[in-house]
């Protein structure tokens, strides 16, 4: 932790030394030290993002919380639906250390300015996509997020330790129920296949637009505040869900996807990056479905908020 | 197996999760499948020898009048998920559902331990557990919960007021049922004592905060009340398998723990500055109410949905 002592009087150009020096050291960038505008609105941006993701990503889960075929599994989901929210506060958190509130946020949200992962417009259409959520979008998000436990900004790295600790439990929760499922009926393998062919090319997708496209990339990684590329770490998920789907007995829908000996990685082919910008701009199967939700609830809760927030204004009359 | 974790200077300085920042083998993406956990059995290591004297078939019984209240309240809890007011709210209700549905799981277990002949009958081969086969293979009408359970969610105000008269009464019941001569009632409850306290705790805050917020939310807040009162005097009705259970020194007779249950209710509203509502008592179906398996049309629709994979897939593993 650094908390940058700066003299009285000291010019823009002088900040913004100390603030390159700090990040050169892979310090981080405490709430208090100075920060280049933009720096402060791409982390606000990706932050918010990111909670958002969280919050829209109770829904797609939670589709199934009423119809858990078991009352472990019930017990099971409701927890990781649970830390999801939980998440979400972290992260809100984090971005209120950059003068924003969770309400701003939220607005911002629901007015269609702030983005969440495409990934949750996707349905979720069996109990099977479940345990391909863990395994497939819960393991690509901790290859997005276990770099992030390193990146410049403090409270943000602070807040994905703790968001990566329960990432990863998710995601061996999710395999674990699949290998489960693969050990039962004829129906609960073709459930399984069924349910991997569909998340596959969207978890891939997760890592975003090849480097090539990716306009953000460069900036974010100057500053510390990305550590590795889209394709870097796409590379890495693929690599490393091959033998997880061997052991797991699906097959992965990818005809290109094979071992490259020469370059030590598998080869795989592209997602459908069209399919993944009409997600991006609200064209995707539940675009309209989760923000309505989310609205819906936000506007349900309207009256409650307001309610507490006069009763604290009561106790605080009654108190003074 | 080598687990320790050597940091390097980069990460060393700032906290005491450093050493999980080093070596990404502590990702779950970078470790071998777990192994085969499923299919516990809720009881393990418990004794679950029925005591002395004790009829099984009222002791599984009584197991599953409580542990069908816990399984009933917790699914329209988990209703709430990313439908709350707020964050924390969504995640203390889910809290609330989640400690239900725990105590609904050893319950379950123990009315299938005490009496297997209260467990449905499955086909040949079905791997399904029995308190899976108690949940999600019984018909309404074996459902024993009280009818406060079941009713369809409404509003936040509905939500709280229905927390805080479930709480109150079945905190009532389990601060008695601690001493219950079976280990496993008196477990759960000695369990249940402690989470139970929470989820009338954290309802009573908010029956008073929205008493007293706006004249919105006090309005709503009466509504709800008036809307759920007359069912609270059924959460008091001694049903013969209560008394019975009560009389073998196993369980609580509900009727000896209501004046415990209006102590503490008074003083909430009394915090909250709000009447005792007057709403008469709601009459059953020829005398019967839920703890007969006589209920309201909402638990037919509510168990159609909740059983609905487990039914399709009675060989299925989960």
């Amino acid at each position: 932790m650094t908390l940058t002592e700066t003299a009285p009087g000291a010019s823009e150009a002088d900040l913004e030394r100390q603030f390159e020096a700090t990040i050169a050291r892979h310090d981080r960038i405490e709430p208090r030290d100075w920060m280049p505008e933009g720096y402060r609105r791409t982390l606000v941006r990706q932050i918010a993002q990111h909670a958002h993701s969280e919050i829209i990503g109770m829904q797609p889960e939670g589709n199934w919380i009423t119809r858990a075929p078991s009352l472990r599994r019930k017990a099971i989901l409701l927890a990781k639906v649970q830390d999801e929210a939980g998440h979400g506060l972290y992260l809100y958190s984090a971005a209120e250390t950059l003068g924003v509130s969770r309400l701003e946020l939220t607005e911002l949200l629901l007015a269609g300015r702030q983005k969440y992962s495409s990934i949750f417009n996707y349905p979720t259409l069996s109990y099977a996509d479940v345990g391909t959520i863990g395994w497939l979008v819960d393991g690509a998000a901790i290859c997005n997020q276990v770099p992030l436990c390193r990146t410049s900004y403090g409270p943000y790295g602070r807040a994905m330790i703790r968001v990566c600790k329960e990432e990863s439990f998710h995601q061996r929760q999710g395999y674990e129920l699949l290998a489960t499922m693969m050990r039962g009926t004829d129906e609960q393998r073709a459930m399984v296949q069924e349910s991997v062919n569909r998340f596959w090319w969207p978890a891939l997708m997760m890592f975003g637009p090849p480097d090539a496209d990716s306009p953000n990339t460069a900036q974010s990684m100057a500053w510390g505040i990305k550590r590795n590329t889209n394709d870097e770490l796409r590379q890495k998920f693929v690599d490393m869900s091959v033998p997880q789907a061997e052991a797991l007995g699906v097959t992965l829908p990818d005809p290109e996807l094979r071992w490259n000996e020469e370059r030590g990685h598998h080869d795989f082919g592209q997602p459908d990056w069209e399919e993944f910008m009409e997600g991006v701009k609200g064209n995707g199967p539940c675009n309209a479905q989760r923000m309505a939700h989310r609205r819906r609830a936000h506007e349900e809760g309207a009256w409650v908020r307001e309610a507490a927030t006069a009763y604290a204004a009561k106790q605080r009359g009654a108190a003074s | 197996m080598d687990d320790h974790v050597h940091t390097t200077p980069e990460d060393e300085h700032d906290s005491a999760y450093s050493g999980l920042l080093v070596n990404d083998a502590h990702w779950a993406f970078g470790a071998a499948p777990v192994p085969d956990g499923h299919g516990e059995d809720p009881l393990a290591g418990v004794d679950t020898t029925i005591p002395d004297g004790v009829d099984a078939a009222t002791l599984a019984t009584y197991a599953l009048m409580l542990g069908d209240d816990a399984l009933v309240m917790s699914h329209r809890l988990s209703e709430w998920t990313s439908n709350a007011p707020d964050l924390e709210d969504d995640i203390a209700l889910s809290n609330i559902s989640l400690d239900l549905l725990g105590q609904a799981r050893l319950l379950l277990a123990r009315a299938a331990k005490a009496d297997a002949s209260v467990v449905p009958v499955l086909p040949e081969g079905s791997p399904v557990p029995p308190e899976d086969a108690l949940a999600f293979f019984r018909e309404a009408q074996d459902f024993r919960n009280v009818r406060l359970a079941e009713l369809v969610n409404g509003d936040f105000a509905e939500a709280t007021v229905r927390v805080l008269l479930f709480s109150t009464w079945r905190l009532a019941i389990f601060e008695r049922l601690r001493a219950s001569r079976d280990h496993v009632l008196a477990a759960v409850a000695a369990k249940g004592v402690k989470e139970l306290a929470y989820h009338r705790d954290y309802s009573a805050r908010w029956f008073v905060t929205l008493a007293q917020g706006t004249d919105e939310s006090r309005r709503r807040l009466l509504a709800a009340l008036d809307l759920l009162w007359p069912l609270w005097p059924e959460l008091f009705d001694t049903h013969a398998f209560e008394a019975a259970a009560a009389a073998a020194g196993v369980g609580v007779d509900p009727t000896s723990v209501r004046e415990a249950a209006e102590g503490v209710l008074e003083q909430v509203l009394a915090a909250a500055d709000v009447p005792r509502p007057e709403a008469p008592r709601r009459v059953g179906v020829l005398g019967r109410t839920g703890r007969d398996g006589m209920h309201g049309e909402p638990l037919g629709r509510m168990l159609a949905e909740m059983q609905s994979v487990a039914r399709a897939h009675p060989l299925g593993q989960w």
